[in-house]
């Protein structure tokens, strides 16, 4: 148990940190380099919680697809980010008294008024049937009950990439597509012609 | 298995509406962008096959209750469609002259509408959530859909960043309602915040998922985004954006608030009657000083939807039957409106300033004619069909004793006469500047005819409208 709590500060801590320098770091590649350690980090608690199936995700999807995306669009796309955020600076103590306002608020009316429900604390002690892991407990209701929200959101995930199309796709005009036909059509006769070269004068076409 | 094939039984118009769309997707992938025309015309097609589909529906719920079909939800289906109909109808013309005959414009058309069906029929947060963002999200396309004109492209980003923030503030309302009443479905909510009470979270979250819906119907203090998006994105997508996806959010908002919280009325209520307010005031004012008709339009909409959100203050069956015969009303005046400016077209130009409009009565009287008719009914002169929809919202709200917003009500609709009734007067009165185009096709003159009709005999044919939309409401206070 004691193994586990000091496991829980670690990664919490080093979560922490690591989304502040996210936040903090002069230089964007550190920033997403941060990124990455902080959702490293997330993970790890996943996995302290017995949710291995979202740690996994989390670790396949946001470091393996979104945070390399990042990466390439910070290193390819030539921003001055010092010139962004020379503006940002005016605006960082009217926002943060706003953030800090709202979190008091928070605080306030919500924390105050959080009753833990009688059987919450049984529902988050009951431990998962030894023989049903994760992604098969998940895998069951996902198809079952949830088919409704797993279909619309392949829909949304439809227009996003028609969406996607839409916007960026340009046909250009002069550019040398590969056609399979014409290759297969060509034959010799199209494609050598036999010039009779008289000697001392070249090949004119 | 009998509970699955009751589910498809009862998304049957759904179903209808995702399947068309994915063939027309098809259809439109094979034969390249030269099909636009055809695939615009079944897409008018699948709307009126889906609107009878709607109509014949059978009631129920589906899904463990994700997904509701009832008489509201038929009522506010049936304009969504008929809307998105008149305003593909009437998209062609602009289309072809700029060069945007592209596949994807009918086919986003459709899964946006297939979005907003499922947000009016969403009875649990969840499936709200999923419908809000799948209507969203093809409008954020549609908005930006002229890629190549930098207005329409920021008119896209716009409304995209402040929608993804909008949906932040939704999700974080829903978040804290969930986790105050342990429930994300509308019937258990209600029935959580009946038994428990209503403490300060639950609030806390309500006004958040309010503040996060009424975004998309764009009241103030969330307006900021209209005027911007609707003069940058083209003509029929603007026309589109005031029309249906208005009404099926503010459907969306009107069940969303009813069902799960009616133990709650007092504390939603204080919200919408100020958003309400805010909205007809800034309605009334910032209109009055534009230039460009699109602008206007924006914030005439604005106006609009605080006087709908009158009838949700006053929570009854009769406040809600008046917000839904208003928003009909809305729907059928504002695609009309947008059908006389998709007819703003001089030299092969498309126009869209005011001024273009002077002396217009002298050249083309019948356009002239179907604008003024147009105006009056937004401005709310009797016996058109905008002084009924008035009138009904503004009953609604005495018989709920809000009699102090109701007097703010007149005074705005008395302000917002002015900017209405200059554009008449710079038709018939200012001396004519160069004329429009006078063939403006077939399509654009049909629902120019349509909602002119509509808009000047609805006093005819109120009492079935009002009928509906009256057993409509009922079905949110069973």
């Amino acid at each position: 148990m004691i193994l586990a709590s000091i496991a829980f500060y670690l990664f919490s801590a080093v979560l922490l940190a690591s989304a502040l320098a996210v936040v903090g770091a002069r230089n964007p590649v550190h920033s997403v380099l941060f990124l990455i350690l902080a959702f490293f980090n997330a993970a790890a608690l996943f996995v302290l919680l017995g949710a291995e199936f979202l740690a996994m995700i989390l670790v396949v999807v946001y470091v393996g697809a979104v945070a390399v995306l990042f990466l390439f669009v910070v290193m390819m796309l030539d921003i001055d980010f010092e010139e962004l955020k020379k503006g940002a600076q005016a605006y960082v103590l009217p926002g943060a008294g706003v953030g800090v306002l709202l979190a008091l608020e928070l605080v306030l009316l919500v924390a105050i008024n959080w009753h833990i429900a009688p059987v919450a604390p049984g529902v988050a002690e009951a431990t998962m049937p030894a023989h049903v892991t994760n992604t098969e407990a998940l895998g069951r209701i996902l198809y079952t009950n949830y088919v409704y929200y797993f279909q619309l959101a392949g829909l949304v995930l439809l227009i996003a990439m028609i969406g996607a199309i839409v916007l960026t796709l340009r046909h250009r005009t002069g550019v040398r597509r590969q056609s399979i036909r014409q290759q297969v059509a060509r034959d010799p006769a199209l494609a050598v012609q036999l010039v009779d070269v008289k000697p001392g004068q070249g090949a004119a076409p | 298995m009998s509970g699955l094939e009751q589910s498809y039984a009862v998304l049957l118009p759904e179903f209808v509406v995702a399947g068309g769309g994915i063939l027309l997707l098809l259809f439109g992938v094979f034969r390249g962008d030269r099909s636009q025309s055809v695939v615009s015309n079944l897409s008018i097609l699948l709307f009126v096959i889906a609107a009878y589909f709607v109509v014949v529906g059978a009631d129920g719920t589906a899904f463990n209750g994700a997904f509701i079909a009832d008489g509201f939800s038929r009522f506010v289906n049936v304009l969504a469609l008929l809307g998105a109909a008149a305003t593909l109808l009437m998209a062609q013309a602009y289309l072809e002259t700029e060069r945007l005959m592209r596949f994807e414009y009918p086919v986003l058309i459709v899964l946006a509408t297939l979005g907003m069906m499922l947000m009016v029929s969403a009875n649990s947060f969840i499936a709200l959530y999923m419908g809000l963002e799948l209507h969203s999200l093809a409008l954020y396309v549609l908005a930006a859909f002229k890629r190549d004109s930098i207005r329409s492209t920021e008119a896209g980003l716009k409304y995209f960043v402040l929608g993804a923030l909008s949906s932040g503030m939704l999700l974080y309302g829903i978040s804290l309602v969930y986790g105050f009443t342990g429930t994300v479905s509308f019937a258990g909510v209600a029935a959580v915040v009946g038994k428990t009470g209503v403490n300060i979270g639950l609030i806390f979250g309500l006004v958040f998922l309010i503040a996060g819906l009424v975004f998309k119907i764009a009241a103030v203090p969330f307006h900021m985004w209209t005027p911007d998006v609707y003069e940058g994105s083209p003509t029929p997508v603007t026309a589109f954006f005031i029309t249906a996806p208005k009404v099926a959010a503010m459907a969306l908002i009107l069940r969303a608030i009813i069902v799960p919280f009616p133990d709650a009325l007092h504390q939603w209520q204080q919200v919408v009657q100020v958003i309400a307010a805010l909205s007809m005031a800034l309605g009334a004012v910032a209109a009055i000083g534009q230039a460009n008709i699109k602008r206007l339009m924006a914030y005439s909409s604005i106006g609009h939807m605080g006087y709908a959100l009158l009838g949700l203050a006053a929570g009854t069956p009769q406040g809600i039957a008046s917000v839904l015969v208003y928003m009909t009303i809305y729907l059928v005046t504002n695609a009309g409106v947008f059908a006389c400016i998709l007819a703003m077209k001089r030299e092969g130009e498309y126009v869209e300033t005011i001024s273009d409009l002077a002396g217009l009565a002298r050249t083309q009287p019948k356009f002239a004619f179907a604008m003024a008719a147009f105006m009056f009914s937004l401005a709310g002169i009797p016996p058109l069909a905008g002084f009924l929809a008035k009138f009904y919202v503004f009953m609604a709200a005495i018989n709920a004793h809000l009699y102090a917003l109701a007097l703010l009500g007149v005074i705005a609709s008395v302000v917002g006469a002015f900017y209405y009734l200059r554009i008449v007067k710079i038709m018939y009165m200012d001396a004519p500047a160069p004329a429009f185009e006078r063939d403006f096709g077939g399509r654009i003159g049909t629902v120019m005819a349509g909602a002119g009709a509509f808009t000047l005999f609805f006093v005819v044919f109120a009492a079935p409208i009002v009928a509906a939309a009256g057993t409509a409401a009922q079905a949110l206070f069973k």
